[in-house]
Order: structure tokens, then sequence, then C-alpha cells
């Protein structure tokens, strides 16, 4: 009836100035996030060795002056390493989840507003689709047609697709029921301009949210298939692939083997964070 | 009489998202005796359920009491502990929500939960407040009051659910009980039957009450004293006679008035009036379509009418009658099963899908809950150039100088175009959901309740502002809704709708004299402002009967 806010004071506010509250948490996730796409843009301008030379004699060595974070199972500068494959890990992961969730969301709209057997056709089609094991599917496209950039990125979208367009529908089954879509729909007006001006609107902010839930799946996934062998071919490597690759160094706590694990948890845990605490709007604006 | 509440000076202040804080109650002191009725009167967000959440000692989320007292049988509720308020909630003061039904727990028998107080408090074993709580059911004319305790929630009718809620509340034998617009959500053929029962059961065990409504009639039936409120503020104080016959606040006068409806002056057609909508032996329904080619479930069987020229429709009805079917089928929303309907003398197809722009144009619809019609994330610009650029295919300078001519049309201030629907009131929406409809430069206008949302004051302005543009744009309006003095107000002709059925058509001039039992029941039943109402009303029996959910 008046006032409907359920947000405690106690709750740090930050940048509430330009009209959105973000918290603190949120930015944390969000500057790790950042810190690595900018790795993965400028990876080859920094990286101290080329990442395919031996440059250590030592293997497994442990994190030095010369060699930040050790050096691999061939005596690699694992830092370089790193680097470059957060181009693979984040660069993949970031056109496949895009990929996944424009299809899906698109395919659940139209199927949430056209209804009928459009609806129930799809439906089925991705249901089938989903009930295949993701990693079981990944192994069988990249055993049989083999491991490209292109291969994999198409293979983790194809996956994803099912989930985000479960999404995306049941969300926008719930807002085509509104009233404002019949106002809308006896109007006359097409299923595109539904879907675009008066469903994507009302659905934006819960399916970036599952973007960044799938985004994480899609990185674990990723590194997964790469420790299996079938991700990112050498002498490159993402970050999944350099933990397989340095196995071997877990019983003398290498770095190597350590550095891309915490590579893959830092990126996956910051999207979580920044995804939970995604700016809001504030209402009252009457200041 | 021993004052049974003492509120002084009480300040509730909300936290707003920014962080700034608001006093939403600005001092109030109030004071119940024992065995008192008051009402807190007043529009949406003037404040009156926070109040009486306060004598329980609670504050919604994001509110807090900054101040004052709100002294219980000599307890202040304001500085007790949570565990000492969770002791004298449900013995000494009680609560009965707005949505009885939202209240009960559907997975649990009724018996159980109206009986739950006396457990979580240890009042009594469990068989005495088993035979407690069947003597409160026939108190509170329930029936079956032996056995309806062992059915579920959803197998009684509302006004039921809505009693059986109360008998929850009495069950501790509180002193005090708070109802919070307890018949709101019923029907006045129900409602009639649910006041009966509280007020005996109040006067029967002397207990005070808190009477939270925005309806002055129905409070006149039970409240001793009224208190009437605007802004978190006392505008006016008295026993309810003071405030029915000699009210002193310019507030309560405008209440008052909402309640005379000014009679409407028949708008003469210059020529003979033609028929804009004809409407022949319509079928609506819902379900899977029988070997006959009707619906399984008929909302609307077979029902006839006409709206001429220039001239208002009035559909009336209890829920469920099957008014919002007919209006969805009439606009082709849910196409028709059989039946014919005539625009402007051209048949139009049962299904919106299959009729032209223009005529989809000429005839638009208007829907009850202005928050579910108008879409969130757009702004009231953005909400009324659409029709502008579909119908009417203007460009960017036309039809922003429409928006304001609409915006002016329905007295709203122009700089609001720039907000976005959550950001405005409930009247403010409900005018934004009537100006997309004039976008469109329409014929007729279907309403369907569109004032049963707003409170008494702000439906009386919507009701003049359409009134008004009738008189400027020559509209047809079919008024859908179950508030007779609404539809009395505004239309030429009045069709009662009972069962999917066209019961009675009449006049507003014969209102007064229905032909139909059925018609005679649900004018009969409408609360007057006049508190000896309620007592004095008979209705028979037979026919209650006969056409009563309750």
């Amino acid at each position: 009836m008046t006032m409907t806010s359920s947000e405690t004071t106690s709750e740090r506010m930050t940048g509430s100035r330009f009209g959105y509250r973000f918290n603190i948490v949120g930015m944390i996730g969000l500057s790790v996030i950042l810190f690595w796409a900018i790795v993965a843009i400028f990876a080859p301008l920094i990286i101290p060795y080329p990442v395919g030379e031996i440059v250590d004699l030592d293997y497994f060595g442990p994190m030095s002056a010369d060699f930040w974070l050790g050096s691999d199972y061939l005596g690699r500068d694992m830092f370089s390493r790193i680097l470059m494959g957060a181009r693979y890990t984040v660069g993949i992961s970031l056109a496949a989840v895009t990929i996944a969730c424009f299809s899906g969301v698109v395919l659940g709209m139209i199927a949430a507003v056209a209804g009928g057997w459009l609806d129930t056709v799809l439906s089925r089609f991705l249901d089938a689709l989903n009930s295949i094991p993701s990693k079981l599917f990944g192994l069988v496209v990249v055993a049989a047609v083999g491991s490209s950039i292109p291969v994999l990125i198409l293979t983790l979208s194809v996956i994803y697709i099912p989930g985000s367009y479960r999404f995306a529908r049941a969300l926008a089954v719930n807002i085509n029921a509104m009233d404002f879509v019949t106002v809308a729909r006896i109007r006359g007006e097409s299923t595109w301009y539904l879907i675009r001006s008066e469903i994507l609107p009302n659905i934006v902010g819960p399916v970036l949210a599952d973007l960044g839930i799938r985004f994480v799946f899609i990185v674990l996934l990723l590194s997964g298939l790469s420790f299996l062998g079938l991700g990112v071919q050498p002498p490159y490597a993402d970050w999944g692939a350099l933990v397989r690759e340095n196995i071997g160094g877990l019983p003398f706590g290498a770095p190597a083997v350590m550095a891309p694990s915490f590579a893959i948890a830092s990126l996956t845990i910051s999207v979580n964070l920044l995804i939970d605490n995604l700016p809001k709007k504030i209402r009252d604006r009457s200041e | 009489m021993a004052k049974l509440v003492e509120i002084r000076d009480l300040k509730v202040e909300a936290t707003t998202d920014s962080g700034r804080r608001v006093e939403i109650i600005k001092g109030v002191s109030i004071d119940i005796a024992e065995g008192e009725i008051v009402a807190l009167i007043g529009e949406s967000g003037s404040g009156k359920t926070t109040i009486a959440l306060t004598l329980l000692g609670y504050a919604r989320p994001g509110c807090r009491i900054a101040g004052g007292r709100v002294s219980l049988a000599g307890r202040d509720m304001v500085t007790l502990s949570e565990k000492q308020r969770a002791k004298v909630r449900g013995t000494e003061v009680a609560y009965v929500p707005q949505s009885a039904a939202a209240a009960f727990n559907p997975a649990a028998t009724i018996m159980d939960q109206v009986i739950e107080v006396t457990r979580i408090h240890g009042l009594m074993t469990p068989e005495e407040a088993r035979s407690r709580a069947v003597d409160l059911f026939r108190a509170l004319s329930l029936p079956e009051p032996e056995t309806i305790g062992s059915r579920y929630p959803h197998q009684v009718s509302g006004g039921q659910l809505q009693r059986l809620s109360a008998a929850m509340a009495l069950i501790g034998n509180p002193k005090l009980v708070i109802f919070d617009e307890p018949t709101t959500a019923l029907d006045v053929t129900t409602q009639i039957e649910v006041l009966r029962a509280f007020k005996s059961v109040m006067k029967q065990g002397g207990i005070g009450g808190v009477y939270v409504s925005h309806d002055l009639a129905v409070v006149a039936q039970i409240a001793d004293r009224i208190v009437v409120l605007k802004g978190g503020e006392i505008q006016e104080a008295g026993t309810t006679d003071d405030i029915l016959t000699s009210a002193k606040h310019p507030y309560t006068r405008e209440l008052l008035a909402a309640f005379e409806p000014k009679p409407r002056q028949a708008f003469q057609a210059a020529t003979a009036p033609a028929p804009l909508l004809k409407i022949d032996g319509l079928v609506a329904g819902y379900g899977q379509i029988q070997a006959d080619g009707l619906p399984l479930v008929r909302a609307v069987e077979n029902v006839s009418l006409k709206v001429e020229k220039g001239r208002n429709l009035g559909i009336i009805g209890e829920s469920g009658c099957g008014k919002s079917t007919l209006a969805r089928a009439i606009a082709g929303i849910l196409p028709a099963a059989a039946g014919n309907i005539v625009f402007d003398g051209v048949k139009l197809d049962q299904s919106a899908r299959q009729r032209s722009r223009e005529q989809l144009r000429e005839m638009q619809i208007v829907f009850q809950y202005a928050d579910t019609a108008l879409n969130p994330a757009k702004s009231v610009e953005d909400i009324l150039a659409r029709p502008l650029t579909f119908y009417h295919g203007m460009g960017a300078k036309a039809r922003n100088a429409r928006i304001d001519q609409l915006l002016d049309m329905v007295r709203l201030p122009r700089n609001l175009r720039h907000r976005q629907p959550g950001e405005l009131s409930g009247g403010q929406k409900q005018r934004v959901n009537f100006a997309r409809a004039l976008a469109a430069d329409p014929k007729l206008i279907l309403c369907d309740e569109i004032t049963s949302a707003l409170d008494t004051v702000v439906a009386a302005a919507v009701i003049e502002l359409l009134k008004e543009l009738q008189r400027e744009l020559g509209l047809s309006y079919v008024f859908i809704s179950h508030d007779l003095s609404v539809v009395e107000a505004i239309c030429d002709e009045i069709v009662v709708m009972y069962g999917g059925k066209k019961v009675e058509e009449i006049t507003p001039a014969k209102v007064k004299a229905p032909q139909h039992p059925y018609s005679q029941l649900l004018f009969s039943s409408v609360p007057r402002l006049d508190p000896t109402w309620l007592d004095g009303l008979e209705q028979d029996p037979e026919l209650v009967r006969a056409y009563c959910r309750r």
C-alpha cells in the first residue's frame, strides 16, 4: 500500500548518484572480469616469453623473479601461458554464451507469444536435445568433426541453447499473460513487435542474470573438454588444458597446476558475484 | 468506559531505496474504548493499514516506528521486545487480513488453522479449542458449523473464508481485533452476510475493533467512531453519525460527495439514435469445443444487446457472472463461439485477428488493472505514441503534439510523459490507460471495471472525466462494473447479468424498481450511507438462497 522497499539501511551503497545502486561485492566481481577481459585483449603485448618456447631449465619450476608463476611440465613460462590462455577461455566462452543466449531467448519468446503447435514442436525438440548429457555430446561432436575453435564455439552454444530457451520461455509466458500484451495484440501488432517491444524489455534483467550463469557453465565445460584433451590444441592452451597438462605437478605442489585453477575459479566466481549484485535502478527520485 | 487503546503521537518512517527517510505517519493520536469499533478510513497510501499494524507492534519491511506510544491494555507495543509482542499477538490483539484466500494455508484443514493460535499460546486443550471454534462458527452464521472445520480452504466460498478468518482471530479471546478491508474483495450480496456476522459477534463479545476500509458506506454499518486519514495525518475524527451528517473537513466532504453520483444528463443525439454496436445471441466460453460447436464451459450464454451512438451501456453483475468474458468476446480477444457482432453497420469477425486495423481502431478496450495494462518498462510517452504511429502513421512532431493533447484531455500534467508506470499513482495510471484508448480515436470504448481498483474519490474523478470526454468527443462506452452507483452515474441503459445470462435491461430512472428478482436482490445489497441500513435491511431468504453463493 505504501512503501514496499525491503532494503535494509545497513547495506553499503555506492554509485547512487547515477540513479543506480551498485554494491561493493558486485564491483569487485566486475573489476576482476574487466581485468581478465583486458588481459585477453592485450595478452600478446604483455607476455614476457613466447608461449611455445621452453625457457626454463627445470620443469615444474617454482615461482621466481624470472618466472612469476613458475614453469610447466616442459619448462615453459606459466605466466605467459595463463595470460594467453585467457584469450581462449574468455573468448570462446563469450562467443558461445552469446550465441546460445541470443538463439535461446529469441526462440523462447517466439514460442511463448505464438503458442500452439510451434510452441509444442520447439519445446519438445529442445527438450530432446536437453536430454543428451552435455559432456558426452561435446565429446562425440569434437571427436567426430575434430577440434577447432569454431567447432568448439558451436558445440558449446548448441549444448546451452535448450536451457536458455526454457528459461526465456518461462519468463515470456508470464509477461505474455499481462493485459498490456493483450492490448497490443488487439491493436493488431505483429509477433515481432510483441517480442521486441512488449516482452523483451520486461525480461531483460533475469535474462542477463541467466547469461552470467550460463557463461560460468560454459567456462567450466570448456575447461573440462580441454582437460580431456578435446579443447584448444597444443601448443596453445586454455586454462582447462593448462590444468590437464600440468596435473603431474600436483604431488610436487607446483604453481603450474595451481595458477590456472585459480584463474578459472576467479573468473567464474566473479561472474557469479556480478550477476547476483547487478546495479539496481533507484526508483525513488524525489531528491 | 476504560481505554483499551491509546495511540499517542505515533510516527512511522520508511526508508526508500535511495536511503532517504520518509515519514509516512506524521504524529497520529487515537483512543479506543473497550468494546468500541473504530474505523480508519482513507484512500490507499493514507497510512490506515500502517497504523492498524502498529497495534500489533509491527511495521512492514523497510518501515520503522520512529516515535510515539501505542499502548494496548496498558502495554506499550512500541517498546515491547519481539518475544513479548508475540505473546500479545493472538491473545490480546488479533488481525483479520484483506484476502482470506491468501491468508489460509491451502494444504491444511480449516479447523487446524483456526485453533493454531490456542496451540501456539497454550491457551486450552485441542478439544476445548475445537468446541470453542464450532461455537464461533455458529456465531458467525457459517453453514454446517460442526463439520465445516474439516474442509480445506478451497472447499468453502470467499465470504465463508473471510468469516473463518474472523473465527481464527477471535479464538484466542482478544480484546481488540483489527479488520483490514475484510469485505473489499467480496461481492455486495456476500458482503452483507459477512458484515452482519462480524457485527453481531463483536457486539456479543464486547470486543474492541479497528476496521480499516476505504468504503464509507460499509464503515457506517459497523463502526462507532470514524477516523478519516489522508497522507498519514488525521483529517477528522468523530462518531459515525457526526461524520456522516455534519462533516467539517473538506476531505471528508469530498469522500461523502463521491457517494452521491451526480445524475447524468442524457445525451440527446441530434438525429435518430443509430445502433453503433449490436450483439445477437452471443455465446462465449472456455474449454474444449463440444459436438454442438460450443465450448465446454459457457461463461456467456445467448446475450443480445445494443449500444447507440453517443450513449452508454452499463453491464452489472457480481464476479463470475460473465461480464468480463462478454467484453473480451466483443473485443475479439476470446473469439465468440456463436452469435453476431455488428459494429457501425458492419458484421465483425469473431476473432480480433481477422478484423481489419480500422475496425480494431474504432473499438478500444480499457482494462481494470492499470498496473498490468501498462508496460512497466516503457515511459508514458512511448505507451501513448505507439497507437499514434500504428493507427495514424504520425511523425515524431505530430505525435509529440498529440501526446500533449491527450495528457491534457485526461487531466495529467505534461511533464509526466517521461515517467514510467511504476512512478505513477493508481488514478494516474488509469488515466494513462484511458488516454491510450483515446489515442486511437475510437467510436466505442469498452471499460472493464476501470474504477474498481481505485479509491472512491479518485474513481468519482475518473467517472467525471469520462462524462466530459463523451460530451467533447461523442464517444460511446460499454461500462462493465459490479458497482451499481458507478454504472448509474454514467450509463443510459443498464444490463444486469447473472450466471452468464442477461436477466434484465433497465434504465437508471427505473433502478429503484427492478423487475427481475436477482436485480432486486443486487440493488438492495448496495450499502447506503446510513448507519441503520444494515440492521433495517430485510431480504427475502428464499431469494438469497437462490442467487447467493455465500
